[in-house]
């Protein structure tokens, strides 16, 4: 099959972006996403033309790596699939794909689809581990911990950090990666002991970061590759009161909110003429088909040829 | 020139002397001593947590934009450690034995003592970080059962065991990190080991972002950077993977332990297309109730449904009756492509043979395959759009571990003093075959237990100068690596690194895959050179090395890859022997099975580099068997 894809292009972070577009020719089904993007490249190396830079690493969905917008949806619209595993057999011929990188505060652009995601790190830092220094665990046994537990922690674990939460999000929140975690360990007797602070510091530092909050859109759960729920936010925000609770006897260090950014701050919109409306997203994951959508003409963004 | 250390007495006590010999270093001191560990997956994040636990300044590096995307991560199915919770006659003593035989006795006796030693110590101290390992209804954890050993020893998290582990892991860092004992150094890529009065001293990093080179100095060096399978091109490894910072190391003075010992793992997704990029493993674990089969016939055609019982070969099943489709391995691996050899395999290019599960599905339900391997069978759907509860998926050998790497001695020291390597980098508890669910065992054994003993303990027994990066050593190490980059980049030819990687691969795949020989390992030795040239010489890169630039990045890998490629042909082309995933088709049993040569090949082979062109020297390591018998390894 034949496409045209318009990518987001973007030198560094300083330097203006804009759309070009490429035709790619010669695309068979049983190619994965980014293999017809190393194709794309190839093509454009022969041609001495810069590659688009992009992550990705294990290409088998668990890395992380990967991700960014197809059509305005994140990983491309395949329920529990990141890019890496999209394959093209879900794409038709003559088909205009738009590519763009998450767009968000928090994650400003590195290159091209490539974004600085260094801002999940310090909300881990903050509290997303149990201090347990190498030497001092009792035997595994020991402590048993009811299957039911072990799932639901395994469940919110299965998180592999790669963004299309935040992406998703009208209001970029990093909600649905904190809530992942906090839910892992604190469904865990292993993690009793820091389950307050852990709470309210991964909370302060999501805050911090300038991703935006939860309005319960459940735009976040609808491209999650992962399948994380978005009941796992209900048991952040329970964890959140019962912490404020437990420490009530202290004077109450709510996260400061260093600013809480609205709906239209969070996201960086370059472009809204080409943002799909959630609604056609939202439609789009259901119908598990990513037709093509309305974009704008071809040589609207700077055609290379 | 090759000590390796390693502590008298009967084996059961040796890590317990040598532990106790150890000198120490006081902790009010440690802080002022720095460690470079570079790589951030288990056994690097392990050890960089680790030691920032004891207090000492670390300073980690990863070319990932955060430690936690590690190929670690990738690990399905699980992690051996001998608990004995099953009570099916599991002990330290059984998994000792079984990975000494596994590896086709061409490792290291005391080392794989130690490793099955501290394995429960590891399952302990996951368990204690919240690795959500699965569970039965009582609330103790489950086992299950992997290739080539008769006990179920393995524990798991679904099939994302690897991924949980190593999470574990980079909280644990992140901890460091926060508490300010750990600086990460994201997006940095090790170009050169540097080399001060004969001991290591630090390291010389690009930025990946930005292009700049700098210098990191320190006292002790540790590489936890993974294995080489990449230069295959096509491999379960991911696309980054790569084999510079072992190969730089090595051509500082390391030398290399038993280059030609790779794992061709028997369960991936077969090849699809020209285009495709990597190969996708299906976890081992699957051949605990799937059931391998090809026709009995040639060519045959018909859909599997249509082929009756009676028409079916379960060779592995036949061959081996007593381990089944559970044989270790190399074995799994040899079969599968003796049988599609044959013209038996399946598939549109006849290239697979069948991992059926429609009997596990029969005696346990639906259901419980599902909770089993759900995730696995959505990978394999997502891949190849086929239903694996229907249809019996295609599977067939990929690339996957390799056994070899940097010689270590028993403190997991490299030759050049002060540089250890842990994890895959290193060549040590395998021999010349790896046991399923052990990588994820070794890898944290030396991260968690047996780095942050031995490294102390050098730093404590060692006159260390006070080294800074303005040192001269580390301005010439800076100067090579740019001249070098400089070199990539003026060659101005007209193919890309990646093309040059696939030609490259497929020599490497063809002549020192699956089966090797005399003949063909000469072919690959004369052609690599070739090719190796040509890469210099018409290679194309894009931009400039001042930017995020993933084609040079890439360019510098596969220019290592050139060379390791032609070791790995030398090592194997040496060993005249077969020896478990190294089989030379002038070695075999007169059944077609690997045949050791004890007499003349009982050790390890650890090469010294000469210069790039120039013949290595060879350096062995003679391996005693005291307490494992040397005998032919039978799965029948």
């Amino acid at each position: 099959m034949n496409l045209t894809l318009r990518i987001w292009r973007q030198q560094s972070a300083t330097a203006p972006g804009r759309f070009v577009s490429y035709r790619i020719n010669d695309v068979t089904p049983e190619m994965s996403f980014l293999e017809m993007l190393d194709m794309l490249n190839e093509d454009l190396i022969n041609r001495q033309e810069p590659p688009v830079a992009f992550e990705h690493d294990c290409r088998e969905g668990i890395c992380g790596s990967c991700g960014f917008l197809v059509n305005g949806v994140a990983h491309g619209g395949q329920r529990g699939t990141t890019v890496c595993q999209l394959a093209m057999r879900f794409f038709n011929d003559g088909d205009t794909l738009t590519l763009e990188p998450w767009r968000a505060r928090a994650f400003p652009v590195i290159r091209d689809l490539i974004v600085n995601r260094s801002a999940f790190d310090r909300i881990i830092q903050a509290g997303g581990f149990i201090t347990a220094p190498t030497g001092s665990a009792p035997d595994a046994n020991a402590v048993l911990v009811p299957k039911e537990d072990a799932d639901t922690a395994f469940d919110a674990a299965a998180c592999i950090g790669c963004g299309a939460c935040v992406a998703a999000c009208p209001n970029a929140s990093a909600m649905l990666f904190t809530s992942a975690k906090v839910t892992h360990l604190n469904s865990l007797p292993q993690g009793q002991p820091q389950r307050d602070q852990r709470t309210l510091s991964m909370v302060a530092e999501m805050r911090n970061e300038v991703f935006g909050s939860c309005t319960n859109h459940g735009e976040c759960e609808a491209v999650c590759p992962k399948q994380i729920p978005i009941e796992f936010i209900g048991k952040l925000n329970r964890d959140l009161i019962r912490a404020l609770w437990h420490r009530r006897r202290e004077p109450l260090k709510i996260p400061s909110v260093v600013q809480l950014p609205c709906a239209e701050d969070a996201h960086e919109h370059f472009h809204d003429d080409i943002r799909p409306s959630q609604e056609v997203a939202r439609r789009q994951l259901q119908e598990d088909v990513p037709a093509p959508l309305p974009v704008g003409s071809p040589e609207h963004a700077g055609t290379s040829r | 020139m090759l000590e390796a250390r390693i502590p008298s007495g009967p084996i059961e006590q040796k890590w317990d002397k040598c532990r106790y010999e150890m000198k120490l270093v006081n902790p009010a001191n440690r802080r002022k001593h720095s460690i470079i560990v570079v790589g951030a997956g288990l056994a690097g994040a392990a050890a960089a947590a680790t030691l920032g636990q004891q207090g000492y300044h670390v300073h980690c590096f990863s070319y990932h934009d955060t430690p936690r995307r590690a190929h670690s991560i990738a690990a399905q199915g699980g992690m051996n450690a001998a608990k004995n919770y099953r009570n099916d006659g599991d002990s330290v003593s059984r998994l000792f034995k079984d990975t000494v035989k596994g590896g086709d006795f061409r490792a290291r006796e005391s080392n794989v003592h130690r490793l099955a030693e501290v394995s429960v110590n590891i399952i302990d101290q996951c368990v204690a970080q919240g690795v959500p390992f699965a569970r039965e209804y009582g609330g103790i954890l489950d086992n299950r059962s992997f290739g080539g050993v008769q006990v179920e020893r393995t524990f798991y998290a679904r099939g994302q065991t690897g991924q949980q582990l190593l999470l574990g892991a980079y909280q644990a860092l992140e901890e460091q990190i926060a508490a300010g004992r750990v600086t990460m150094h994201i997006r940095s890529e090790l170009l050169d080991v540097v080399i001060v009065d004969g001991r290591a001293r630090g390291i010389v990093t690009r930025n990946l972002v930005t292009g700049e080179i700098s210098s990191h100095a320190a006292d002790v060096v540790v590489l936890a950077t993974g294995g080489y399978s990449n230069v295959f091109y096509l491999s379960t490894n991911a696309k980054a993977s790569n084999s510079t910072a072992i190969w730089r190391a090595h051509r500082r003075g390391a030398l290399f332990g038993n280059p030609c010992f790779t794992q061709i793992h028997p369960t991936c997704i077969p090849l699809s297309s020209e285009h495709q990029s990597k190969l996708t493993l299906m976890s081992e674990s699957l051949r605990n109730d799937g059931r391998v089969w090809v026709p009995k016939k040639q060519s045959d055609k018909r859909a599997p449904k249509d082929i009756p019982e009676s028409e079916r070969d379960y060779y592995l099943e036949n061959r081996y009756p007593s381990f089944g489709n559970l044989v270790p391995r190399d074995v799994a691996s040899r079969n599968a492509k003796e049988v599609c050899d044959e013209g038996r395999g399946v598939g549109p290019h006849g290239q697979g043979v069948y991992l059926d599960f429609a009997d596990a599905i029969h005696r346990l339900g639906l259901e419980t395959v599902r909770e089993k391997y759900g995730n696995l069978f959505d990978i394999y759907q997502r891949i190849t759009g086929e239903d694996a509860y229907t249809v019996p998926m295609r599977i067939y050998p990929a690339p996957h571990y390799t056994m070899g790497g940097l010689w270590v001695d028993y403190h997991l020291m490299t030759t050049i003093p002060g540089l250890f390597a842990a994890g895959e980098a290193n060549f040590s508890d395998h021999g010349a075959n790896r046991l399923g669910a052990s990588a994820l065992m070794q890898g944290l054994a030396d991260g968690y237990f047996v780095v942050p003993a031995t490294v102390p303990d050098y730093i404590a027994s060692t006159k260390l100068d006070p080294v800074d990066a303005s040192h001269t050593a580390f301005r010439l190490g800076e100067a090579e690596v740019k001249d070098r980059i400089n070199k990539l980049l003026a060659s101005n030819g007209k193919r890309s690194p990646d093309s040059f990687h696939k030609e490259l691969g497929k020599i490497v795949w063809d002549e020192c895959g699956m089966a090797r020989s005399d003949a063909g390992l000469r072919k690959a030795l004369a052609r690599i050179p070739e090719l190796r040239e040509e890469f210099w010489q018409n290679l194309r890169i894009v931009g400039n090395g001042e930017e995020l630039n993933q084609t040079l990045d890439k360019a510098n890998r596969v220019s290592d890859f050139m060379e390791i490629a032609e070791l790995m042909c030398l090592d194997a082309l040496h060993r005249n022997e077969s020896c478990g995933g190294h089989f030379r088709v002038e070695s075999q049993t007169a059944d077609g099975e690997a045949k050791r040569d004890d007499a003349n090949f009982s050790y390890t082979a650890a090469w010294e580099w000469k210069g790039t062109g120039q013949a290595p020297a060879l350096h062995k390591e003679a391996l005693t068997f005291e307490y494992v018998p040397l005998s032919q390894r039978s799965y029948k």
